[in-house]
């Protein structure tokens, strides 16, 4: 019990800290990297509610794929936040509002027991006894709802395809990979004896390599 | 469950796995710009191969996945008329893909794939496999549209598409949320009893529910006021994907408004009831009046779908069997149609490319007669001239309006139907007696083949052993629901 405890502190405590950084970081990418962490350790609390599918969730979706797409945000479009950050004291009032307003909220949900007694036992949904709860999703997922999806894997496959067909460009001069095609090479196909007379010169007739453009 | 019980599912299964192994086939074939040609071929193979297990099917209703997919009578009419929609839709477009270069394979595997889902949205029976299917097909729909990907309006018409979708969605999925909330349950079956029962009588959430579930479908069918979209889209989309649009993903849509109204919320009759006429109404009128001044071919038709829709919804506020039957002939002899008209609108080629402008068609009888004479047996039918097939499916919608008393909506209707026949006749005038323009290139083999059949079923829809059957099948189809 003490152990879990300890480690509910930690993670709690880690997520508070980093959720803070996230905003307070100066550099983007540090705020980026903050919120992975903030995602690790609600992921962690997750567990130790005995919540692991969502932990799971929340790693490969929200760790795996959201934040590395923040990341390449960040990285690419070179936002400009002290720009952003230059109106803070303007906007701070209706920041204070919107952020009370939410404080409020809050206090209303996490109230709800003494608001009104009783409600609290019909927000428990029974779980197959026995099963963790990845196990009891798994079990409807694949029977009673295999038809959605399959359904929703088909949608899925389209949003692939159709990303595909309108962005898939072949640019033209572009080396690819073509394994066999560099496994085959001998000496013969990659060498060729050129004579050069003497006194004369050799112009190779491929085309010359790419230079690489100065960087600024 | 057993691979057996499955049975009902080979269909969707047959069409799913073409699209999925046509794919395969397309990325491990050397790519070129018609890399999409022997692809194609297997797809139309595999929807009509799908159509012959339909036909085969028992007629029997059953359901799949605790009611989540429904077999029965309505569902298997109007799957083979989307099959039909999506094949020959697809035939259309190879000779108009190869003249763009731009005939990739991944064209008939989306689809095929928007298929699957028209199919699923037929069959739907249950919240999540409506919303599970209109998303399947329309996300295929937004990059069909912009498929032509370096045409500034194909692009325009798929974002313009894809972002009033993505709308509707919302919205139908809040509607949908809200059922759910004041029901308890996804599934139609039990909706249904929920809404009959005395508890839920005019309930207003469930109302609130109902409404947004139909906004959300009015935008897919393009009814009036959720028709923004439909002549922008259909004018900036490549014309064999027009074609397409017309056809098969109006009558998904068709059905699942009729799976929703009639299925799910029989208990709400005279709510939705309202709503249908008034989307009837402002369709008929506005698919009549806005269609007049339109000078391009693909707005206009974009124009008359719109009527159509009209028309076709006349049928379902009836709440009759008499009117669903009527919806489905309706949607029938739509799609047949629309398919001839726009073979057409793609054999409008000239040395430069293709044109779409009415005014292209000037002096048409004097240089191809054949074509010219297609094109007035459509519009005739359009205008629905008797003997022709138009006739007939709309005799069948305004009389089962007359018979619930709907005396309103039959009168508006004919009216449009006036208003509409101008329009359709001008084309007519124009081809018939303006001096003649540049004559287009000669008709391809398979717009030929499209034009004759359309026109052979349009003339001869009157004679028993063709409009026959057809009624019948849409009368047994009608059935299946509970008036």
């Amino acid at each position: 019990m003490a152990l879990t405890a300890g480690f509910f502190y930690l993670f709690a405590t880690l997520a508070v800290f980093s959720a803070v950084m996230v905003i307070v970081a100066k550099n983007p990418v540090h705020a980026v990297l903050f919120l992975i962490l903030t995602f690790f350790n609600a992921a962690g609390l997750f567990i130790l509610l005995g919540a692991e599918f969502l932990a799971m969730l929340l790693i490969i979706v929200y760790v795996g794929a959201v934040s590395v797409l923040f990341l390449f945000v960040v990285m690419m479009l070179d936002v400009d936040f002290a720009e952003l950050r230059a109106g803070f004291i303007k906007n701070a009032p209706l920041g204070l509002m919107v952020g009370g307003i939410l404080v409020i909220e809050l206090i209303m949900v996490l109230g709800f027991q003494v608001l009104k007694p009783g409600i609290a036992a019909q927000a428990s949904v029974p779980i197959v006894p026995g099963a963790s709860n990845t196990a009891a999703l798994g079990r409807v997922l694949y029977t009673k709802y295999v038809y959605f999806f399959q359904g929703a894997g088909l949608i899925l496959l389209v949003a692939m395809i159709g990303a595909i067909v309108l962005t898939l460009r072949h640019k033209e001069g572009v080396k690819r990979q073509s394994i066999a095609a560099q496994n085959a090479r001998t000496p013969a196909t990659a060498m060729s004896v050129v004579k050069v007379p003497s006194g004369g010169s050799m112009i190779p007739d491929a085309k010359p390599a790419r230079v690489p453009e100065p960087v600024e | 469950m057993t691979l057996a019980s499955l049975s009902p599912l080979w269909p969707e299964l047959i069409v799913a796995g073409a699209a999925m192994l046509l794919l395969m086939v397309g990325v491990f074939r050397p790519e070129t710009d018609n890399d999409g040609e022997a692809v194609g071929w297997l797809a139309i193979l595999a929807l009509i191969g799908a159509g012959v297990v339909i036909i085969q099917q028992p007629t029997a209703s059953q359901t799949l996945f605790d009611n989540a997919f429904v077999i029965d009578g309505f569902g298997r009419f109007m799957k083979l008329l989307v099959l039909a929609g999506s094949a020959v839709a697809l035939l259309l477009a190879f000779d108009d893909f190869r003249d763009h270069k731009h005939m990739k394979f991944e064209y008939p595997v989306l689809i095929l794939l928007a298929t699957v889902g028209m199919m699923m949205m037929v069959s739907a029976s249950d919240l999540i496999s409506l919303y599970l299917g209109l998303e399947l097909q329309s996300l295929a729909l937004y990059v069909v549209a912009a498929f032509r990907r370096d045409d500034v309006r194909s692009s325009e018409a798929g974002l313009k598409y894809f972002v009033l979708g993505a709308l509707s969605s919302g919205m139908l999925l809040y509607g949908a949320s809200l059922v759910y909330g004041f029901t308890g349950s996804t599934s139609f079956p039990v909706i249904a009893g929920i809404a009959k029962s005395s508890v839920a009588a005019g309930n207003i959430g469930l109302i609130f529910g109902l409404v947004f579930l139909m906004v959300g479908i009015a935008f897919k069918i393009s009814a009036v006021p959720f028709h923004m979209w439909t002549p922008d889209v259909y004018e900036g989309a490549p014309t064999p994907v027009t074609a397409f649009f017309a056809a098969a993903p109006k009558i998904a849509a068709m059905a699942l408004l009729c799976r929703v109204t009639l299925g799910a919320f029989p208990g709400f009759t005279a709510q939705w009831q309202q709503i249908i006429v008034f989307l009837s109404l402002a369709s008929m009128l506005l698919g009549a009046f806005a269609a007049i001044g339109q000078t391009s071919i693909k707005r206009l038709m974009a124009y008359s779908s719109i009527a159509n829709v009209g028309f076709a919804l006349v049928g379902l506020s009836a709440h009759s069997a008499e009117g669903t039957q009527g919806v489905l002939i309706f949607m029938g002899v739509y799609l047949v149609m629309t398919l001839g008209v726009f073979a057409c609108i793609l054999s409008m080629r000239r040395q430069g490319g293709a044109v779409d402008t009415i005014d292209d068609l000037a002096g048409l009888s004097k240089h191809n007669l054949p074509m010219a004479m297609t094109l007035l047996v459509l519009m005739f039918s359009l205008a629905g001239i008797p003997p022709l097939a138009g006739f007939f499916s709309k005799w069948y919608v305004f009389l089962a309006a007359v018979n619930a008393n709907l005396w309103l909506l039959a009168v508006v209707g004919v009216l449009a139907s006036v208003v509409g026949a101008y329009y359709y006749l001008r084309i007519v005038k124009i081809m018939f007696f303006d001096d003649a323009a540049e004559p287009f290139l000669p008709v391809r083999a398979k717009a030929l083949a499209v034009m004759a059949v359309s026109v052979v079923f349009v003339l001869f829809f009157v004679l028993p052993f063709i409009g026959g059957p057809i009624v019948e099948a849409a009368t047994a189809a009608a059935k299946t629901f509970r008036y």
